[in-house]
C-alpha cells in the first residue's frame, strides 16, 4: 500500500513536468534499482466503469483515429514486418479489444500513466508503455513517437477511458492476482492441464492455429510467441491472466493450482530471446539483472538452458544490433 | 523426463476422454461411404447440402465438413454424448468402418465455401455481426466472438471447430438449444455449452440467420465492390 502511494506520488509529481522526451528526464540515482517491481495492484471493489460503445465513436478526425487504433489493437498483424515480428495481436491478452475488466483493460491503464516502472527503472509515459509491448509482447520494434500507429493506439485508449479517473488505479485493472499455492507451480502437472484444457485451441506444441493467413489461436511458445522479455513470460502474470480469462468463455473455471501449473508449463518453453540480451554480455548477466522473478529464463529444462541462444525469432535486429 | 510424462498424460487423455479415438483413426473410403450413405440421402440430400425447414427439423449440410468432425459426431450420437432421436437409429446402423467411410464421402463431396480471412472491422450498429465478430462481454454474458473459435467469417478451424457460415439456420438454432437442454454434451472441454446457455433467444435466432446467409452476403458485397472498382 505504501509502495503504491509513493509510486503514484512520483508519477503524479513528474506528470506535470513531463514533455515528450521523457528519456531525458533524470531519474533519482539514489533510488535502488529494481527491475522486478510491478505496478501496484488494482484496488478491490466493484467494477463500475463502462467504456463507451463503438457506435458512439464520433464521426470526425478524432473518431477516425480511434477507429484506426481499434483496428491495430485487434489486428496488430497489420504491422507485421515493420513493428511486429511474431503472430500476436494486442487483443489476445487484452480481451474484447482491450475493454474487458480483469483482462488488463485499456480504460484502466490509460489513467495510471505516466508511472514509474521497475521494468526499465524510470517513469514511463503511456506511449512508452505501448512501445514496450511492441518490443516484448510483439517481439517487434517500437513505433516512433508521433508515428501514426502509436498516435492511433493512444487515441483508441484515450477514447476507451472517456470519463475514467486520472492517476487513480481502478478496480478491474490488470489481471487479478492469484495467491500462491502450497504446492507451488509445477510444469509437469501443468503439462496435463495443458493437454486437457488448452491444446484443443493452442495446439499440442503450443503453435496456435491459423485459417489461411489469419491467426485464430495464438502460439504460446516458439518464434510466433511473446519473447523472453514480455510480462506474460512470467509465471505469475500468465497464471493471473489464465485464471481470469482462459479457456476462452470459461473464466475462473480452472483451479488456482491448475492456473499456476499450466502457466509454468507454457512458460518453460523456448521463445524469442529477451531483446535486452543485446545490450548485455551474456545470458547469465541478462538472467541476473532482468530475470530475478518467477520465470524460467536461464533455467535448465530437459537438458537445455532456456534463453541460451541468439534466436530473436523473426525480429531482424541481430544480437550485436 | 518431462516429455515422457507429457506423452503418458496424452495417452491417458486419449484412452479415457476419447473412447472412440481408435475407431476414428480408421481410414475412410469415399466409394464405400457412398454405399453406406444410402439412408442419409433422404434428409441430407444427394448433394449433401441438407435442408432448412423453418416449420420442422432442419437437416445440416454435411458436404465439405471435415471427415474427422463428421465421424466424431456419429460416434457421439451412438454413444449418447449427442442425443438425437432422428439420427440415433441411422448412426446405429453404421459400424466403425462405415462411419469412417461416410465421413470421408461427405467431406470430399464439395468443399465448404472458403470465405475471406482478412481483418474487417465489425459494424457496431449491426448486432448480429457484432456478436459474431466481437462477442458479448457484458457481465454475466462473457460470450467470446464466434469467430474467435470458429475462425474468420465462421468458416471453421481444423476438425474441432465446425464451419458455421453456410450452415442452415434451423440446424444452428436446434444445436444451440440441444446444448442448453443438455442433449448435446460432446463439445471439447464444455467450451460451447456455457456459451449456448448464456445466449438469449434473440441472439440465438440472430446469429443462426447471420451465419446461414453470410456466404451470400459476402458474395454480394464482393460483387458490389468489383462493380464500383469497374466504374
Amino acid at each position: 500500500m505504501n509502495q503504491r502511494t509513493s509510486h503514484l506520488l512520483i508519477a503524479g509529481t513528474l506528470a506535470s513536468a513531463l514533455s515528450l522526451s521523457l528519456a531525458a528526464v533524470a531519474q533519482d540515482d539514489a533510488t535502488e534499482r529494481d527491475y522486478q517491481v510491478p505496478l501496484p495492484e488494482a484496488p478491490e471493489g466493484e467494477i463500475t466503469f463502462q467504456p463507451p460503445h463503438e457506435r458512439d465513436i464520433p464521426d470526425n478526425q478524432y473518431g477516425e483515429m480511434v477507429r484506426k487504433g481499434r483496428d491495430l489493437f485487434v489486428n496488430t498483424q497489420a504491422l507485421r514486418g515493420e513493428y511486429v515480428f511474431n503472430d500476436q495481436n494486442c487483443a489476445n491478452c487484452h480481451l474484447d479489444a482491450g475493454r474487458l475488466a480483469n483482462s488488463a483493460p485499456m480504460w484502466a491503464s490509460f489513467g495510471v500513466y505516466p508511472a514509474y516502472r521497475g521494468k526499465n527503472d524510470k517513469v514511463n509515459t503511456l506511449a512508452e508503455r505501448i512501445q514496450g509491448c511492441f518490443t516484448y509482447s510483439m517481439n517487434g520494434k517500437p513505433p516512433e513517437y508521433g508515428s501514426e500507429p502509436l498516435v492511433a493506439m493512444q487515441t483508441y485508449l484515450h477514447w476507451m477511458a472517456t470519463g475514467a479517473p486520472i492517476n487513480e488505479s481502478m478496480p478491474g485493472r490488470g489481471y487479478p492476482k492469484l495467491e500462491e499455492t502450497e504446492q507451488g507451480a509445477d510444469r509437469e502437472r501443468g503439462a496435463e492441464v495443458y493437454a486437457q484444457q488448452c491444446a484443443v485451441c493452442h495446439g499440442e506444441e503450443g503453435q496456435g492455429q491459423k485459417v489461411g493467413e489469419r491467426q485464430v489461436f495464438p502460439p504460446l511458445w516458439g518464434d510466433g510467441a511473446y519473447n523472453w522479455g514480455a510480462g506474460m513470460h512470467r509465471v505469475n502474470t500468465a497464471a493471473n491472466f489464465i485464471k481470469a480469462n482462459m479457456p476462452l468463455g470459461k473464466p475462473y473455471s480452472l483451479s488456482d493450482q491448475q492456473a499456476w501449473d499450466v502457466a509454468a508449463f507454457i512458460n518453460s518453453h523456448e521463445r524469442p530471446q529477451d531483446p535486452r540480451r543485446r545490450t548485455l554480455e551474456s545470458v547469465d548477466e541478462t538472467d541476473e539483472i532482468f530475470h530475478n522473478h518467477h520465470g524460467f529464463y536461464g533455467d535448465e529444462i530437459d537438458g537445455r538452458r532456456l534463453g541460451d541462444h541468439a534466436d530473436f525469432g523473426e525480429n531482424p535486429t541481430p544480437l550485436d544490433g | 523426463m518431462t516429455s515422457m510424462r507429457i506423452a503418458s498424460g496424452l495417452g491417458l487423455l486419449l484412452g479415457l476422454g476419447l473412447a472412440a479415438g481408435q475407431a476414428q483413426a480408421l481410414e475412410g473410403d469415399a466409394e464405400r461411404g457412398q454405399q453406406a450413405a444410402g439412408a442419409c440421402v433422404a434428409c441430407h440430400q444427394a448433394d449433401g447440402m441438407g435442408m432448412n425447414n423453418p416449420q420442422g427439423e432442419s437437416w445440416p449440410r454435411l458436404a465439405g465438413l471435415p471427415a474427422e468432425y463428421i465421424a466424431k459426431q456419429l460416434h457421439d450420437i451412438k454413444e449418447g454424448r449427442r442425443e438425437s432421436a432422428t439420427m440415433m437409429a441411422f448412426a446405429n446402423m453404421l459400424d466403425d468402418q462405415q462411419i469412417a467411410d461416410v465421413a470421408v464421402y461427405y467431406a470430399e463431396m464439395e468443399p465448404w465455401p472458403e470465405l475471406p480471412t482478412a481483418y474487417r472491422a465489425a459494424d457496431p450498429t449491426d448486432e448480429a455481426e457484432w456478436l459474431a465478430e466481437r462477442g458479448d462481454w457484458a457481465e454475466g454474458k462473457m460470450i467470446p466472438a464466434c469467430s474467435q473459435c470458429h475462425g474468420p467469417n465462421g468458416q471453421g478451424v481444423g476438425a474441432t471447430f465446425p464451419p458455421l457460415a453456410g450452415q442452415h439456420a434451423g440446424y444452428i438454432v436446434s444445436q444451440l438449444e440441444a446444448w442448453r437442454d443438455g442433449k448435446r454434451h460432446n463439445d471439447p472441454n464444455d467450451l460451447m455449452v456455457g456459451i449456448a446457455e448464456r445466449l438469449d433467444e434473440e441472439q440465438v435466432a440472430m446469429i443462426a440467420d447471420y451465419y446461414a446467409t453470410l456466404p451470400e452476403r459476402i458474395a454480394e458485397r464482393e460483387t458490389r465492390a468489383q462493380e464500383e472498382d469497374g466504374q
